[in-house]
């Protein structure tokens, strides 16, 4: 009983950060039909924003609770200006071209924003472990666990909860919805079809960079951060099915749990198990586990 | 008449050119002022700040005072051979792939006349077949894995860094010693050649050492570089074992570090850490007390405050006036190697009383015993190219009164009693007992 609650804890724990790192590359291809290979350098920028901010906050003394109000204030600002800037002076101008072209051209831009985080920040890493000091441990299922981890669930279902309501319950999410089913006619009907793709990436992006920033404080922020996040955020994206947010988090959630089991069970299958997992979705429904139903267009 | 005339003297000319090139292309060099040489290690990526840089930064300040004939005495001969070295500092990071080219393009392109360096052990097992194939003289300054030299011998590659073999049995032997009580074990090791043959090692030493010790059925080896630990660390949790190996490097020690401080973890299992000293300098007081660390060699946080021996005492003090921290581990290990090297140099055009070949380099530097700013290093394994050195270890704290990390109860093991005798397997010497260790 004790292993199981541990790899269900576990489990929940990678699963909730896989998900707020996800959330925001469906979204951005579920309203804008683009794959966001830049979404990773979002994750990286939300980091080291966040990391710079707390262990600034720390040298001049502030309480260690600033920090929670870092790691936010790091990710909406990286969404923001990151956001706009790639969304108004690149993307906007590639809508109407071929998506590999779109996926390359967001590639590119990874790997500059990469080596601006390397001209602003240096190579040396960041600490900033104060806000997860702050939190301490609780014991649960017989081991000690940070309390920190249990505040990345909560994040995690905050964030699914607020992508259901703004979709469903708010204007914005009802235009956004009308975009995604067909973007030539919501034009036709008057929906400035421009502004909500800006809105959506800039969310999409601030997503990313939340992600990043929130679990700055629990390792060394250093360069390459954003590397390996790009692809197992693609693994859950695909296998719960590209724009599907409920996809995204089930998609998380088989990945974070069956990830737990093998570290526990069989080590040497850790990072197989999430490939074998997405080949074996693709090859059963190679759209992906609840891919949105795509409207034929004659 | 005329016609045959003609012809011997075209071919008396043919012969006279083939002579007079074969001449120029023969065994002797021409004397140089200048030398070229790479000097790889990682510049980017999560690797750069505990390791690359401070690499880079070990192998930059000796490469100054070789030139200018600044090292301590009997070091102070100016120059590589008397010629001046021209560093090529090349990034490590990108993937073996991106690093092959770069070598090539370093020998074919910038025509260097050696390289030195490398940290990761994929990076040495890749660029090693690579620097015979083009005959270009490799001292490899970090990398740990004994597959180097153990899987085949090399002409060219060198290394001045002891590897997984040694670093592993000081671990076990120290822990038989200090911990004589704690009996079981586990590790979490990073999943390549490195981590994979430090746990092989320290299992194989700690079953010899001690035969009542039990290895755990479920060590972890996480992808390098992976950065979330918590699965691990509560699978190491749940594990009874009491003792924790593990031979994270860069930013995964780091990150370990603090997931794990925060859950209790260091209290409640003794953790072995082969090369973690990095992080115990980044994180400064935050570092846990009480862990048993190893620096792979006499230098770092075991001798930083250790001022018996003049070229360590002039090595701490110029990398801390010119950089503002104190030298680690890699910063060594780049010093040594660019050291090495210079012995050689000189050593071969001593003896050929001329600008060495790369051929009298190489053969000066084969076998070579010398003393390196941490104490005497042997190439004594791989056929001459391989070096073995003692090892330490000590115990995490705290000095207040220096205000920084610091080590208690060190302990030394020399060079023959951590490392096999020549053309021996450390495998096979371990399954025998280790016979013949000097310790």
């Amino acid at each position: 009983m004790q292993l199981l609650i541990t790899i269900f804890l576990d489990g929940l724990t990678y699963a909730s950060y896989l998900f707020i790192v996800s959330v925001g590359l469906t979204i951005v291809f579920g309203v804008l039909k683009i794959l966001n290979v830049a979404h990773g350098a979002f994750y990286a920028w939300g980091a080291y924003a966040a990391a710079y901010a707390i262990t600034y906050a720390a040298d001049m003394e502030y309480a260690d609770w600033i920090g929670f109000v870092c790691i936010f204030l790091a990710a909406a600002a990286v969404g923001v200006v990151l956001g706009m800037i790639i969304e108004r002076v690149i993307l906007r101008h590639m809508y109407a071209q071929d998506e590999v072209l779109i996926a390359l051209a967001t590639f590119g831009i990874f790997l500059i924003l990469e080596d601006v985080i390397l001209l602003v920040f240096g190579v040396n890493p960041y600490f900033a472990y104060q806000p997860m000091a702050l939190l301490g441990r609780i014991p649960v299922g017989g081991i000690s666990r940070d309390v920190y981890s249990f505040t990345l669930m909560a994040l995690a279902c905050i964030v699914a909860f607020g992508c259901w309501w703004g979709l469903t319950k708010t204007k914005w999410g009802k235009l956004i919805s009308v975009v995604i089913y067909d973007r030539e006619i919501s034009q036709a009907m008057g929906i400035n079809v421009s502004m909500v793709y800006l809105i959506v990436f800039v969310i999409g992006a601030g997503l990313g960079a939340l992600g990043g920033a929130y679990v700055a404080p629990t390792l060394s922020v250093a360069p390459g951060f954003g590397i390996d996040v790009i692809v197992l955020s693609f693994a859950v994206v695909v296998i719960g099915g590209m724009g599907s947010i409920p996809g995204a988090l089930i998609g998380a959630l088989m990945v974070g749990i069956l990830r737990a089991v093998a570290v526990h069970k069989m080590p040497e299958l850790e990072l197989f198990v999430v490939f074998a997992v997405m080949a074996g979705v693709l090859i059963i429904r190679p759209e992906g586990l609840f891919a949105p139903a795509k409207a034929r267009t004659i | 008449m005329h016609k045959q005339f003609a012809y011997k003297v075209l071919r008396s000319a043919a012969i006279a050119s083939a002579v007079a090139a074969a001449a120029m292309t023969g065994a002797t060099a021409q004397a140089k002022d200048t030398i070229k040489v790479g000097v790889v290690s990682f510049l980017t990526g999560p690797a750069a700040g505990p390791f690359g840089v401070p690499g880079k930064n070990g192998a930059e300040l000796i490469i100054h005072a070789i030139n200018k004939g600044e090292l301590p005495a009997p070091y102070n001969t100016k120059g590589f051979a008397g010629a001046t070295m021209d560093p090529v500092y090349t990034d490590e990071a990108g993937g073996n792939s991106k690093q092959v080219a770069e070598y090539r393009n370093l020998v074919e392109k910038q025509n260097v006349d050696a390289l030195i360096g490398y940290i990761s052990s994929g990076s040495c097992m890749a660029m090693a077949p690579v620097a015979e194939e083009l005959q270009m003289l490799t001292i490899m300054s970090v990398c740990g894995t004994p597959r180097l030299f153990e899987e085949k011998l090399r002409s060219v590659v060198f290394r001045t860094q002891g590897n997984a073999v040694g670093d592993s049995i000081a671990a076990a032997r120290y822990m038989t010693e200090m911990f004589p009580d704690l009996k079981t074990y586990t590790g979490i090791n990073q999943n390549y050649a490195w981590g994979q043959d430090s746990w092989k090692f320290y299992s194989l030493a700690m079953e010899k050492l001690d035969p009542a010790s039990k290895a755990s059925s479920n060590p972890q080896f996480p992808k390098i570089f992976s950065g979330q630990y918590s699965a691990e660390i509560s699978t190491l949790s749940l594990d009874k074992a009491e003792v924790v190996h593990s031979s994270f490097w860069d930013g995964d020690i780091e990150a370990f570090v603090l997931q794990a401080l925060v859950r209790g973890f260091f209290e409640d299992k003794k953790f072995v850490s082969v090369v973690g000293a990095s992080a115990v300098d980044s994180l400064g007081k935050k570092f846990p007390k009480g862990v048993v660390m190893g620096t792979r060699g006499p230098y770092g946080l075991l001798t930083r405050f250790d001022r018996s021996r003049a070229l360590n005492n002039w090595f701490v003090d110029a990398y801390k006036a010119r950089y503002g921290v104190y030298p680690t581990g890699p910063s060594y290990q780049y010093a040594k190697a660019v050291l090495y090297y210079k012995l050689g140099m000189d050593k071969a055009a001593a003896m050929a009383g001329k600008f060495p070949t790369q051929d009298e380099v190489v053969a000066a530097l084969k076998g070579m015993e010398f003393e390196s700013f941490g104490g005497s290093v042997k190439m004594a394994l791989g056929g001459g190219h391989q070096a073995i050195h003692e090892v330490g270890y000590g115990i995490t704290t705290w000095d207040k009164e220096k205000k920084a990390p610091s080590a208690t109860d060190v302990k030394f093991y020399s060079a023959e009693c951590i490392n096999p005798p020549e053309g021996t397997l450390a495998a096979d010497w371990l399954a025998q007992g280790m016979p013949g260790a000097k310790c």
